[in-house]
């Protein structure tokens, strides 16, 4: 096992652990957080990858997409505040499993 | 003054352009109506007036100018202007007495509320008239011609809120238009044969030579001549416009109209077109002539029809006590005359007869419309009486035209033009009845105009309306006066020491001999005319009629004849009971086949259409609808099935997609891809 | 493996973990930040400086606010109701989940032979070089990016803000 395969696990690990968050937490806030988190473990294999890649490759393009990436990601926390404030207005909680209007 | 035949079309546009102008100005507008009326009359006499000097200097010529109307395919219709003495007389006395009857109009019809409406009709009626006289082309004769008739049509039931005036309206319209269909057919099948319907086309007019011989060449079944067949057929056509035997039943109930049309169109001019187009197509009457072996020749039916209707006309007037219907029947005796002319081949005699009755008659009827308007429309001789002195223009000038009419001798118009014809009667090979009709005619004629005018102007008033009559106004008289100095001059044109009328006409100098065999026939007629003279004044002159309800002194010496005469020779009956009778009767037949044959066709068809709507019903309900209904269902519930996957649950969605996950990463896995 | 690879990787899964398991939101958003400091600290340790910088003012600074924020104004739930039946039994499948995807993503980056090169010196991507490529060839996506990042938050603003009728603001 390399350090690459380490890193990799490492962010498959962080991943597992943002899914497990999503999935049981109820807090509309906290299954957001796991999502982050997912995102995070994401960006780590980016960088992983940049750092552990073959000489001659592009020169920076992890970099660069990790740097859009938080971009995305503070556009996106934008939209979930908001979006978590509008539905805590409109069911006076943030439960998620109670958001339910849209189901068939 | 000369006027070419290509702006030959103003004379009638002037008078359409007025009734265009009459049509759209409001009621109000009777000054506007009737100037443009009289301006556009005045218009078209100068016309006519220059056409007469360009025709008279090509006395023998038809100037024509023709054009493509339309074509199809490779046949074009063409349409023309005709130039010829014919043409252009015929144009001054209709424009010219148009205007007279157009300004007496201005006074008789002044207290009529539809004042601009009767002078849009009238200009209509003087320009189909005149498009009539100046068409070089049948087709375009047949359209004037029923463009007339729908004039006459609108004139005679211009108040049609009387009933009897609608009723006589619609008899003239049936009763012409029954002539108009042989008109038609004769028009059609000379289209059919010649191809073309120009009169004078450079040669190849249906009225020129190469043309009738053609026509005269063919013969069709019964020993008659094609050209025969089709002029009787376009003579029907002048038999309901003319008012002759046995369709003349619609002219005496035509006077239901204003007096100045029946003036205008039922005594001066429109009846007269009959007379004019059996004149303008008589190249054509004459072609089967030369022909020994037909079974009958085409002018010696229209002799017949005019001699029977000269008689019949001038006997039934004997019977009327309505001033306008006797004038009407005279109309239609004096047509008969004309016909008789044409018949016994002197059109130059019928169109001068035509011309100079034209002016006496439309004098005599003017004057009966004078009468009537000073009586409050009392139209009952024998209720009238005693007006000679009351109204001594009218009363002179209407004398002036009842001898015009009655034939008294050398002065006056009538007796020149009557003598045309009844020497050419006499000079007809073919048989001598014609002359022997005329001469009674003329007996008969004499008689009743002397019973009118002693009627209407001698003894004493016999009602309120008469004894209070006073005479008209001068745009009234005026005209009368104008017409009276025609009546008697017009004569001066066509007597046998001059015939400048006739040898015009024609185009050949007509010598004096041949309209003038010599005193003997003139002396007859001068000794009938009085007779007719003196047995009238003896009735009628002589001893007064004393009150309205007095018998007529005919009825007391011979009743019967009086009351036969009285009814019209109950030719009215008579047609209600055969043709009115035959078609109620095919109306029945009619009603009961469409009631029961096409309406049961019909209504089987329906029924089927019901039964196959009802099986196409049951069909869709029971059948398709049921199979549409369960696979609809079925969509329906799959429908559920899947929408009970769509929890809202955002947790459930992440859960799935994680497993979908695993799933696929192991496939893949286990598949040996990573 | 190297001691500081360790350590981080330690800080990371351990805030993560717990973070994931705290009834507390204040504590699981602390946390989430100390979580969101371990992973600045991996780019740092794998050399890219300028990510690292860009990671901890984005999410320490002001992603963590934003969730701050959120949790105080819907602080009625604060806290975590305690553990039903069916949320135990989702707890339950999410941990199999979890443990599922991370078996097969570990069974795939074990199995998978990786052409790796350690000896790469870290620092290698410099300021001027990441400028030139973000000005150069993605310029059309910093671009869009930039779109975007307005878009959303004016769509923010107006999903946030109160009804037109001003029928209830935020409490």
């Amino acid at each position: 096992m390399n350090m690459l395969q380490a890193c990799l696990l490492l962010s498959s690990a962080l991943f597992c652990i943002g899914l497990v968050t999503a999935l049981s937490r109820s807090n509309t806030i906290l299954v957001l957080l796991g999502i982050e988190i997912m995102l995070n473990a994401a960006n780590l294999n980016f960088i992983a990858f940049w750092r552990f890649s073959p000489a001659g490759s592009a020169p920076a393009t992890g970099v660069i997409f990790v740097l859009f990436s938080i971009a995305v990601a503070a556009a996106e926390a934008a939209v979930w505040l908001a979006l978590v404030i509008a539905l805590y207005r409109h069911q006076q909680n943030i439960r998620l499993q109670e958001a339910t209007r849209l189901k068939g | 003054m000369n006027l070419s035949a290509s702006s030959l079309w103003l004379i009638p546009a002037l008078p359409l352009l007025a009734a265009a102008i009459g049509a759209l100005t409001p009621r109000g507008g009777r000054s506007l109506a009737s100037g443009a009326a009289i301006i556009a009359m005045v218009g078209a006499l100068g016309l006519s007036v220059a056409a007469l000097g360009t025709a008279l200097a090509h006395p023998a010529a038809h100037l024509t100018d023709n054009f493509t109307w339309f074509s199809i395919g490779t046949d074009a219709v063409r349409l023309g202007w005709l130039l010829d003495p014919l043409t252009a007389f015929m144009a001054v006395m209709v424009s010219f007495v148009g205007l007279l009857i157009f300004i007496f109009s201005l006074g008789y019809m002044k207290e009529d509320a539809n004042f601009t409406r009767f002078f849009c009709f009238l200009s209509l009626f003087a320009a189909a008239m005149l498009g009539v006289l100046v068409a070089n082309s049948l087709l375009l004769v047949f359209v004037c011609w029923e463009l007339v008739g729908l004039a006459s049509y609108l004139l005679i039931g211009f108040w049609f809120h009387k009933p009897s005036a609608a009723a006589a309206a619609k008899k003239a319209f049936i009763t012409t238009r029954i002539g108009d269909l042989g008109l038609l057919l004769g028009m059609l099948w000379l289209y059919h044969v010649r191809g073309t319907l120009l009169f004078y086309d450079g040669g190849n007019g249906v009225l020129e030579p190469s043309s009738l011989a053609l026509l005269s060449h063919g013969k069709i079944a019964g020993g008659i001549a094609l050209s025969t067949a089709i002029g009787l057929l376009i003579f029907c056509g002048a038999i309901g416009k003319s008012g002759q035997f046995p369709l003349h039943v619609w002219l005496p109930d035509a006077m239901e109209g204003p007096t100045p049309v029946s003036a205008l169109i039922h005594a001066a001019t429109m009846v007269a077109a009959g007379v004019f187009l059996i004149a303008r197509v008589y190249p054509l009457m004459l072609a089967d002539q030369h022909l020994a072996n037909v079974s009958v020749h085409a002018l010696t039916v229209v002799a017949g029809i005019g001699a029977i209707t000269a008689l019949l006309g001038a006997a039934i007037a004997v019977g009327q006590n309505d001033i306008k219907r006797v004038l009407a029947f005279s109309t239609v005796s004096q047509l008969g005359y004309m016909m008789l002319a044409l018949g016994v081949g002197s059109w130059v005699a019928a169109i001068f007869h035509l011309l100079t009755h034209a002016f006496f008659k439309a004098l005599l009827f003017l004057g009966a419309g004078s009468v009537i308007h000073a009586a409050h429309h009392e139209q009952d001789m024998r209720r009238l009486g005693g007006l000679g002195r009351r109204m001594k223009i009218t009363f002179a000038t209407f004398a002036v035209g009842m001898m015009a009419l009655a034939g008294v001798p050398f002065l006056f118009s009538g007796f020149w033009s009557k003598e045309g014809i009844l020497h050419a009667a006499h000079a007809w090979p073919v048989s001598q009845l014609p002359l022997i009709a005329g001469l009674i005619a003329v007996v008969l004629t004499a008689f009743y105009m002397t019973r009118l005018v002693a009627e209407v102007f001698l003894g004493s008033p016999r009602s309120d309306a008469a004894s209070h009559a006073h005479e008209n106004s001068p745009v009234m008289t005026v005209p009368l006066v104008i017409l009276a100095i025609g009546a008697v001059l017009l004569g001066l044109i066509g007597t046998p020491a001059w015939p400048w009328l006739q040898s015009n006409l024609g185009g050949v100098v007509v010598p004096a001999e041949s309209i003038f065999e010599g005193p003997g026939l003139m002396v007859l007629s001068i000794v009938l005319v009085c007779l007719g003279l003196g047995v009238g004044w003896a009735l009628y002159g002589w001893r007064k009629r004393r009150d309205a309800f007095a018998p007529d002194p005919l009825a007391v010496a011979m009743p019967g004849v009086f009351a036969a005469l009285a009814a019209k020779l109950g030719f009215d009956e008579f047609y209600a009971l055969t043709f009115g009778r035959l078609n109620q009767l095919l109306a029945v037949v009619a009603d009961g086949l469409d009631r029961w044959v096409w309406g049961g066709i019909i209504s089987g068809v329906a029924w089927m259409g019901e039964a196959l709507g009802t099986f196409d019903r049951e069909m869709d309900e029971s059948g398709l609808n049921g199979g549409f209904d369960a696979a609809s269902e079925k969509l329906r519930g799959v429908g559920n099935a899947y929408s009970r996957a769509q929890t809202g649950e955002a947790h459930g969605y992440l859960r799935t997609l994680a497993v979908a996950f695993v799933v696929l990463a192991l496939l893949l896995l286990l598949g040996g891809v990573l | 493996m190297n001691l500081t690879f360790a350590l981080i990787a330690f800080l990371i899964l351990a805030s993560a973990v717990l973070a994931a398991t705290r009834r507390d939101l204040i504590h699981s958003a602390l946390l989430l930040v100390g979580n969101w400091l371990g992973v600045a600290f991996f780019y740092l340790w794998a050399g890219a400086e300028f990510v690292a910088f860009a990671q901890a003012l984005v999410y320490v600074g002001a992603i963590s606010m934003v969730v701050l924020f959120a949790v105080l104004l819907t602080r009625r739930m604060r806290t975590e109701l305690p553990l039903l039946v069916a949320t135990r039994d989702r707890v339950v499948s999410a941990v199999l989940g979890g443990a599922a995807v991370f078996g097969v993503l570990a069974v795939a980056v074990l199995r998978t032979p990786l052409d790796t090169n350690p000896a790469k010196p870290a620092g290698s991507v410099s300021m001027l070089s990441l400028g030139q490529q973000l000005m150069g060839p993605q310029a059309a996506a910093v671009l869009i990016v930039g779109v975007l990042l307005t878009v959303s938050l004016l769509g923010a603003v107006v999903l946030a803000s109160s009804d037109a009728d001003g029928k209830e603001g935020a409490p």
